[in-house]
């Protein structure tokens, strides 16, 4: 879901990187609590581990795939916070390493993929959270919902900006539809694997789910 | 611990370094989109796009993919390792 430069106009691009910078500048300050001698080595795994799982594009239909966000799937492993930082850092590395998502569009992917993503499977699996502690079924349950969710609910980020400020003037509806009929597929994978990743790591380490630790209050650290 | 976390890298590298031969090269739903709509003809070429690891290959070479894989696994886990250790709390209850 990285787009290139030339989507969105120029003021556009540029309103989202501000909104970009704001959101992660505001995550960066809330992470702290999240964060301690267990958790922070955790936070680099879920980044790496989305980064790789990135690069695996799934088939959805002949002509077309998709490839995780990893905004549920960073949300329940070690929180929104924390979470929406793994996906900056792996978007960031991929724009200037890889050429994988336009520079001018940072902004806005960010926001679509870290920002709303994340924060969208978050809400829905701490919306959840009752079914999710009721064993590996309804964690497996929850992770596929939340991240299904995520998926849908970031691509509706692009229908957004693509109708604020977008490209050559194509009907809102047209775009609407491809994105959202798209994502609902790609919606399916990405609740998969959010569903397997997040029960093995429960089924090691369940003290390293964030979901799971009833740490919605940052400073009910267990150890 | 570092049983699980040198697990959990090792499963990264595995997949980054060799899973990622087996990705779809189809557009993704965003480019199906803007491909499918003609809002495609508006992108820009990448400023990057001619620099040695553009779209995970290296000069070019899907030969390589693995290998830009592996590469990006290691420039992430130190990013995002290195930042949030700097931000953590330190642990004095020790």
């Amino acid at each position: 879901m990285h787009m290139s430069d030339g989507l969105l106009n120029a003021p556009v691009s540029i309103v989202f990187l501000v909104v970009a910078a704001v959101g992660v500048g505001f995550a960066l300050v809330k992470a702290r609590a999240d964060l301690d001698d267990r958790t922070a080595p955790m936070a680099g795994l879920v980044a790496t581990f989305i980064f790789a799982v990135q690069m695996i594009n799934f088939p959805i239909l002949p002509g077309a795939s998709g490839h995780l966000l990893g905004g549920a799937l960073a949300a329940i492993l070690v929180g929104p916070w924390v979470g929406a930082l793994c996906v900056t850092i792996v978007l960031v590395v991929q724009a200037l390493l890889f050429a994988d998502g336009g520079l001018t569009a940072l902004g806005a992917n960010v926001t679509n993929m870290a920002l709303i993503g994340t924060a969208t499977g978050f809400v829905v699996a701490i919306a959840l959270r009752k079914f999710a502690e009721k064993g590996k079924g309804g964690l497996a349950a929850v992770a596929f919902i939340s991240a299904f969710v995520n998926t849908v609910v970031a691509a509706t980020g692009f229908i957004v900006e693509y109708a604020i400020g977008g490209a050559g003037g194509v009907e809102i509806g047209k775009v609407a539809l491809l994105m959202w009929g798209l994502h609902a597929l790609i919606g399916i994978g990405e609740g998969l694997i959010t569903a397997v990743t997040v029960t093995s790591v429960a089924s090691i380490r369940p003290d390293l789910v964030y979901l799971l630790k009833g740490n919605t209050k940052p400073l009910e650290v267990r150890s | 611990m570092r049983k699980f976390f040198i697990g959990f890298a090792f499963v990264s590298l595995l997949i980054a370094g060799v899973l990622s031969y087996f990705a779809s090269g189809d557009p993704d739903g965003l480019d199906k989109t803007v491909e499918d709509t003609g809002i495609a003809e508006h992108a820009q070429e990448h400023p990057f796009s001619g620099s040695t690891f553009a779209d995970y290959a290296l000069g070019g070479d899907d030969k390589f993919t693995g290998l830009a894989g592996v590469l990006g696994v290691v420039v992430v886990l130190a990013l995002s390792f290195g930042l949030f250790w700097v931000l953590r709390k330190k642990s004095d209850a020790q």
